[in-house]
């Protein structure tokens, strides 16, 4: 009884110790956010003086823009991006999870198959392409994707998704039919509703990964009023003279901001979602 | 065509009894869902053609070619290839770079997954609070936020060397050491292992308990049955995360760009990052192509003996009722 207690309480301090140990750089970043140049290269936790001008000069430290700036374009990518993988996504996972055509076991293998393929043998092309649409500095080459379930983790959320319909009892659509409702109104006035809990991990792991899609946004947006918030990022870490790092770490904290709030207040689907279909957080 | 005929005679049963909709529902009916699934999966094929198909075939053309943005394509045959496998020395080195990266961080990552997973799944209470906090790094790691934290910490005056000072530790900057930078993205993309630690303890749920009570009976103690029972029912979930993590690992580019962005003395310069150098601050869009096929090739050749070996160490209950190895 004595034993088994002991080894549960080790256990949990050696658990508390870890978990510290994996968030300390997060607490050290939140401390030094708050600090001034000189500062930062103590191995204090938090500053004596704690410097809020590091949040309001960073804020416009980019000259002739602010972050609120970078924000609004950010989240205007985020709810475009967002509406067009929901609707195209949901669209597909019914086709494939709900109706019967010829071909459909050729079609799902190509679907896994892209869910494999490395993004990188694409950028070049696809940036070839945009090239010549004139697509270049705009947000097409991010919108137009993701309203053809190709954008960044298309496939994956198809996949999520026509998982999800399967699970549906199929009596509901059947029902439905015999009422006289079409293949649209099935999916609009009965899947689609029944799906949500399923679409929600879909947003948050789209919001996510566009968020973090530096690359993406490094290749086709290049001036500063289009910059997202990750871009003005490198942009003041690359300013090389007089860089200030109390600054840049400031910003960069409140960068994570949105991410960690979806994380916080939709954790089950957060969970759900990684452990049914393995997708990275 | 047979497919349609069965969706059809499927769906008889359900059709509706009135007259009128019989004789206008015959063809419809035999083609309602196959034109209806088609339409709804219209999106991913356009994009699939459009978006993955396509470019694909392009860039392989592009392979062969000089290609720049600006100038008319010329046809150079295997020059491309020939360059990159006999006078390219960044190539190697970028080969090598991005192997190391490999090797060093999938294992130490699944190996930190795996044991957290083990030890956290005995843990009940408390768990969501170990979990969250071991989770959120995997939250936020890719962001360049990250990666410019990471700059901070482990620069020359950084606090990791602050640390190291204050126990009596005088260690070179980290990353502008050549024989250190690679590792300090190693530990980055480790410290993001809890994403992997999810799926195993999604995976640990799933083993009977009743593997564990026979196997007790039988006078297993804690190891022995981690090795025997443990590792072989969970080796389906080990494999994904291998599989998954390798193909992510080949790809790394956004810490290497922002952290080192290659250096010091090109010690951490990845093959993505050679590739986007090529094809973005050169536009050698066509060399880079046969850089970007190259990949392809050689992360479909690891994932294959990834594949291939598996059959010696994956261990799927369904195939064997329960016992031997497959």
């Amino acid at each position: 009884m004595i034993t088994t207690r002991w080894k549960q309480a080790t256990r949990h301090v050696l658990m508390i110790i870890f978990s510290l140990i994996m968030i300390y750089p997060v607490i050290w970043w939140i401390g030094a956010s708050f600090k001034s140049n000189v500062e930062l290269s103590s191995p204090n936790l938090f500053p004596k003086e704690w410097q809020w001008s590091n949040f309001t000069d960073g804020w416009k430290s980019i000259p002739g823009h602010s972050f609120t700036d970078f924000y609004i374009n950010t989240f205007g990518l985020e709810i475009a991006v967002l509406i067009t993988t929901l609707a195209s996504c949901s669209l597909v996972a019914f086709g494939f999870g709900r109706l019967d055509f010829p071909f459909k076991k050729i079609w799902f293998s190509l679907l896994m198959l892209t869910m494999m393929l490395p993004g990188q043998v694409l950028i070049i092309p696809q940036y070839a392409m945009f090239h010549q649409f004139g697509w270049i500095n705009t947000y097409w080459p991010f919108i137009v994707p993701h309203a053809l379930a190709a954008g960044s983790g298309g496939t994956f959320f198809v996949f999520l998704l026509i998982q999800f319909v399967r699970g549906l009892p199929k009596e509901l659509d059947e029902a439905a039919k015999i009422d006289g409702c079409s293949w649209w109104g099935i999916y609009w006035r009965i899947v689609l509703p029944l799906t949500k809990p399923a679409l929600v991990t879909v947003m948050i792991f789209c919001f996510l990964w566009n968020w973090d899609d530096f690359l993406g946004h490094l290749l086709y947006i290049n001036s500063v009023d289009k910059y997202t918030v990750g871009l003005a990022l490198r942009m003041i870490n690359d300013s090389q003279s007089g860089l200030q790092w109390g600054q840049l770490l400031a910003m960069s904290l409140v960068s994570i901001i949105p991410a960690t709030l979806v994380f916080t207040f939709l954790q089950k689907y957060f969970v759900e979602g990684i452990a049914t279909t393995g997708i990275k957080g | 065509m047979n497919r349609t005929a069965n969706a059809a005679s499927n769906d008889a049963p359900l059709a509706p009894p009135t007259k009128g909709q019989k004789r206008r529902g015959s063809w419809l009916k035999r083609w309602d869902a196959p034109i209806a699934g088609y339409l709804f999966i219209l999106p991913w094929i356009v994009g699939f053609f459009g978006l993955t198909l396509y470019p694909m075939l392009l860039s392989l053309y592009y392979s062969f070619t000089n290609y720049t943005l600006m100038e008319d394509i010329k046809w150079v045959g295997f020059k491309n290839y020939d360059r990159i496998f006999m006078h390219d020395d960044k190539f190697i080195q970028s080969i090598k770079v991005t192997f190391l990266f490999v090797l060093g961080s999938v294992p130490l990552k699944l190996i930190a997954a795996l044991l957290v997973a083990i030890v956290l799944n005995r843990a009940v209470r408390g768990i969501s609070f170990y979990r969250t906090s071991i989770y959120f790094p995997s939250l936020i790691g890719g962001s360049i936020a990250v990666s410019l934290l990471w700059r901070n910490i482990f620069g020359v005056d950084g606090f990791f060397n602050k640390m190291l000072a204050s126990i009596g530790i005088d260690a070179p900057g980290w990353i502008t050491n050549p024989h250190t930078a690679l590792w300090s993205l190693i530990m980055l993309s480790v410290w993001q292992f809890g994403s992997s630690m999810v799926i195993f303890l999604a995976g640990l749920k799933q083993i009977p308990s009743d593997l564990y009570e026979a196997s007790s009976v039988d006078g297993a103690n804690k190891v022995t049955q981690f090795w025997k029972v443990t590792l072989p029912m969970l080796s389906p979930t080990i494999y994904f995360n291998l599989i998954m993590g390798v193909i992510n690992a080949f790809q790394m580019f956004t810490s290497a760009y922002v952290i080192t962005n290659g250096g010091p003395m090109n010690s951490t310069y990845v093959y993505a990052l050679y590739l986007y150098e090529r094809a973005f601050g050169r536009y050698q869009l066509g060399y880079a192509s046969a850089l970007a096929w190259i990949m392809l090739v050689m992360i479909v050749i690891v994932a294959a003996l990834i594949a291939w070996s598996s059959k010696y160490w994956v261990f799927y209950e369904s195939d064997t009722g329960r016992g031997k190895r497959k």
